[in-house]
């Protein structure tokens, strides 16, 4: 993985996968003091996002790291009208590695292509986020003790939202069983469903949330949001259909645990959040270390 | 028949002959093989009869012989285009457009959020489809079929 960027999830292999997930669980078992002293890591973030910043940086600053940058476009030359090419260029002279978020997809590919140092994308638009499926692979090999073999719940926005694609993709290689729950909408686009035919994975369609819910080793959820829906009325009368609700969890199994990438709106009730299958809170923290492993990869340094 | 077709768009001595371009596509392909740049002779004849495309055009350049991965190139808007090498009157070589698997410039991504509609990026498409033309944008990862290409 020496010097190589992270753009999206397919960059990586299998092997890599699970390589970042064992430094991360050395990395959450004890932190290695001063890994990163000396290095320079760049964080431009071209538009604001807070919560995946501040995990780059703690993740940055435990090891001993520095950290240059710019949280939202305001701050930098780009409202004086300089073009990402010029950013990237001066940057890579000032850093070792780079982060980058920006509205545009294919940005960061654009950018690990003119950088001289590695790029890790922390989110192109509606594009890729990387590492937030590296996250989210911990989050469920940490609770499920193993990647394979599981039944996974996708449940939302499967239409739009990134990270239950590259979430897809990335545990396609470990033989799951998809179930998809999303308002006719929002369905997972055909791509996927063929990507994963080719793979001979199974996987099942349905709008109704309860259907076989006691099977899911994984439920992931995501936002809904009101403007993907070209009729307003759709969305008022699939809103709630698409609600986590405790009394929904009483059959369910018992090692079963409930992901969201985070922010959520209310697509989980608030009386979820104290079950012991809640686990979207936690997710969260497991970012530091799998940042950190990804960037002491990608810096030759583990 | 023949003598009808000769009639409308004349013959050449040396040269390509390229025939069966869809006629609404026929400025693009002129665009993409830069045709409006050089000094060579051409002939173009479009709206001509064809049963096959409905309305048809073709293009005769005079002493002007492709390599075959530029004229792949057209591939993208005149799937069925054929090509006559023509030396000295007579049709020397037959040849048929391919489709490549990656193509380089010429089409714009159709993606309004694509960095390449931001900046000045050459883009770059995977084929991923080459009956139906799609293409996989090398940079946003999305895909545009053949309805959307456009040509830059
Ligand atoms: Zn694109």
């Amino acid at each position: 993985m020496k010097n190589r960027s992270l753009v999206s999830i397919t960059d990586f292999t299998k092997e890599d996968y699970l390589k970042i997930l064992d430094k991360a669980a050395e990395f959450e078992h004890q932190q290695p003091s001063d890994l990163l002293r000396g290095f320079v890591i760049a964080t431009l973030f071209f538009e604001p996002s807070t919560r995946t910043r501040l995990s780059f940086e703690s993740a940055i600053q435990r090891l001993g790291g520095k950290v240059i940058g710019f949280s939202d476009s305001n701050s930098s030359s780009v409202v004086k009208g300089e073009t990402l090419r010029d950013t990237i260029r001066i940057v890579s002279n000032y850093s070792d590695l780079i982060v980058m978020r920006h509205p545009l997809e294919g940005s960061a590919r654009f950018a690990s292509e003119i950088a001289t140092v590695p790029v890790i994308n922390a989110g192109d638009g509606a594009n890729q986020h990387p590492t937030q499926t590296l996250l989210d692979m911990y989050s469920i090999r940490k609770t499920q003790g193993k990647l394979e073999n599981l039944n996974i719940f996708l449940v939302g926005d499967l239409k739009y939202g990134r990270t239950v694609h590259s979430l897809l993709m990335a545990m396609s290689a470990f033989n799951p069983k998809f179930w998809f729950v999303s308002p006719d909408e929002l369905k997972m686009p055909s791509e996927y469903k063929l990507f994963l035919h080719s793979k001979g994975i199974e996987y099942f369609e349905q709008k109704d949330f309860a259907e076989n819910i006691d099977l899911a080793d994984i439920i992931y959820m995501t936002r809904v949001q009101k403007e993907r829906f070209s009729d307003p009325m759709e969305y008022e009368k699939t809103k709630n259909a698409l609600v986590l609700k405790k009394n929904m969890l009483a059959n369910t199994r018992p090692g079963m645990k409930i992901l969201h990438p985070l922010p959520r709106v209310n697509e989980i009730s608030i009386d979820v959040d104290d079950s012991e299958k809640a686990y979207y809170f936690t997710q969260a923290l497991n970012g530091v270390y799998i940042r950190q492993a990804i960037i002491c990869s990608i810096l030759g340094l583990i | 028949m023949n003598d009808k077709k000769h009639l409308m768009v004349s013959a050449i001595k040396d040269g390509t002959v390229i025939d069966h371009i869809p006629a609404r596509n026929l400025f693009k392909v002129i665009s993409i093989l830069g045709l409006n740049k050089i000094e060579n002779q051409i002939t173009f004849g479009t709206n001509l009869e064809s049963k096959k495309l409905g309305k048809k055009a073709i293009i005769k350049i005079a002493n002007l012989f492709f390599p075959e991965e530029d004229i792949n190139k057209i591939a993208l808007v005149a799937p069925d285009a054929k090509l006559n090498i023509i030396r000295d009157y007579a049709v020397v070589e037959k040849k048929v457009v391919q489709v490549p698997d990656e193509i380089v410039g010429i089409v714009k991504c159709f993606n309004p959020q694509c960095i390449t509609n931001h900046e000045k990026i050459t883009t770059r498409f995977t084929v991923i489809q080459k009956k139906e033309v799609a293409l996989k944008c090398h940079y946003c990862e999305k895909i545009t079929d053949q309805e959307h290409i456009e040509i830059l």
